[in-house]
């Protein structure tokens, strides 16, 4: 155990470090600023892409098709509950203090009542969920603009949000912490992942008919996205009074 | 009978007060459920008629959006290089390009239901957020928020936020990289392109 942890923190030092380096110098106001490794990312862009015609979808699909709406609810309550963990933590080293809270409340509920979280009962009785991760408290804590870094399999993140997705599934019950077996451990990473793409698929249509170019529009989103993430759903507003 | 006679006028000229003094929030809901309510019993749209989701957005969503504010926002600076020509041109092709994507939204709807979020505004305001959360089961809340404007002919929408993402804004860098490549005109004619492509799509659905 003591092992495992030094080697996570090495293997976040090393991406935090290298987030710095990337993001060192002046930050630009121009929306290209974001975007210094434009190349690679449309490569990489290009490679998920294949990938997940040939793969990914039709896996989701079936997945979508096969499993009835109560299952996938359950499904998608089940890991929604344990994230409850990383949202609790989060909130607890953003300061959130009350958030950590409910979201402790909403573990504790859910994992009994709820049976093992396959029910969000706690979203019935009011205790508001929340979304949280170490890319988010990276940014509170100061590392607010960073680099868009495309990814396959993973697909957007930034810098900082890598450095944040390893801490994430490093602090993750499904990665390790409630089983021992790597077959289960596999089987909920796969399940989940499936789960989200499945959850995705209604918006690819939206997104391949809205843009000129898919890339950017799918950049700009993840981008505004997590702003809104950081700010917990009311970003400040972006000045742009055109006369 | 007389008196009813008034009440009834009355009540009448109250009633159509009210209306064109909606306040922001109640025209979102008013809109919002008007729609849902229709694509509800509509099996069609649920089975992905696009032609017909277009139809309805056109009917009751359209007029309450403000397009010229969505394309002058969309493009950003470039806007003043626009000649009011190409501006009216631009929020044409705009509008078309964001009502087929707010349509696809609405032949993917399951079982989703929308709460209405508390709402607060000055009596002065004329620029407004009213914010709204789709809910549906097994996944988490989506935020959908709306940017209003006070017109002469009301409130008018000028901006739609899915999840922290702004279907105009987003279209800005996309847009500024045609405009270096091509001009506003070029910009213009790639949107048209777009649509066009996509209108081929719904031939194509609509005849099999």
């Amino acid at each position: 155990m003591m092992n495992r942890s030094v080697t996570w923190k090495s293997r976040v030092a090393v991406v935090l470090a290298a987030g710095m380096i990337a993001s060192g110098g002046p930050a630009l106001a121009d929306d290209v600023g974001h975007d210094p490794l434009e190349g690679f990312n449309r490569a990489m862009f290009a490679v998920n892409e294949g990938l997940d015609t040939v793969a990914i979808k039709p896996v989701a699909q079936v997945y979508d098709f096969v499993t009835p709406l109560p299952v996938r609810a359950g499904v998608g309550d089940f890991f929604g509950n344990i994230a409850d963990f990383r949202n609790a933590l989060n909130n607890a080293l953003q300061g959130k203090l009350a958030d950590a809270g409910t979201d402790i409340g909403r573990l504790l509920i859910n994992s009994t009542i709820g049976i093992f979280g396959l029910f969000d009962v706690a979203s019935e009785l009011g205790l508001e969920k929340h979304d949280e991760d170490f890319g988010q408290t990276l940014a509170v804590w100061g590392w607010d603009d960073s680099s868009f870094l495309y990814w396959p399999l993973l697909g957007p993140r930034t810098v900082r949000d890598t450095g944040g997705w390893i801490v994430d599934i490093n602090t993750d019950p499904t990665w390790g912490t409630i089983n021992k077996s790597v077959a289960v451990r596999n089987s909920l990473v796969a399940l989940r992942f499936v789960d989200v793409r499945a959850a995705l698929l209604s918006t690819d249509k939206v997104v391949e008919e809205a843009a000129l170019d898919k890339y950017a529009y799918v950049r700009d989103a993840y981008l505004q996205r997590r702003r809104n993430q950081i700010f917990d759903g009311r970003p400040p507003r972006i000045d742009d009074s055109l006369d | 009978m007389m008196k009813k006679l008034i009440a009834l006028v009355f009540a009448t000229l109250v009633a159509t007060l009210a209306l064109a003094q909606e306040a922001p929030d109640a025209l979102i809901k008013q809109v919002t459920e008007e729609v849902l309510e229709i694509v509800r019993k509509d099996r069609s749209i649920q089975n992905g008629d696009a032609k017909k989701a277009i139809d309805l957005v056109d009917a009751k969503v359209i007029p309450h959006f403000n397009f010229q504010h969505m394309a002058a926002l969309a493009v950003g600076k470039d806007w003043r290089k626009a000649s009011p020509q190409q501006q009216q041109q631009l929020a044409s092709e705009f509008k078309t390009l964001l009502v087929r994507t707010y349509s696809n939204a609405l032949t993917s709807y399951k079982d989703q239901k929308v709460v209405y979020k508390p709402f607060r505004m000055n009596a002065g305001d004329t620029d407004v957020l009213v914010r709204t959360e789709v809910h549906q089961p097994g996944n988490k809340p989506v935020q959908l928020d709306y940017s209003l404007e006070k017109l002469d002919a009301g409130w008018k929408v000028y901006d739609v936020n899915v999840a922290g993402i702004s279907l105009v804004t987003n279209y800005r860098d996309q847009f500024g990289q045609e405009i270096r490549n091509g001009g506003i005109d070029g910009l213009i004619k790639a949107i048209a392109a777009k649509n066009k492509a996509l209108e081929g799509n719904l031939a194509k659905a609509d005849g099999k």
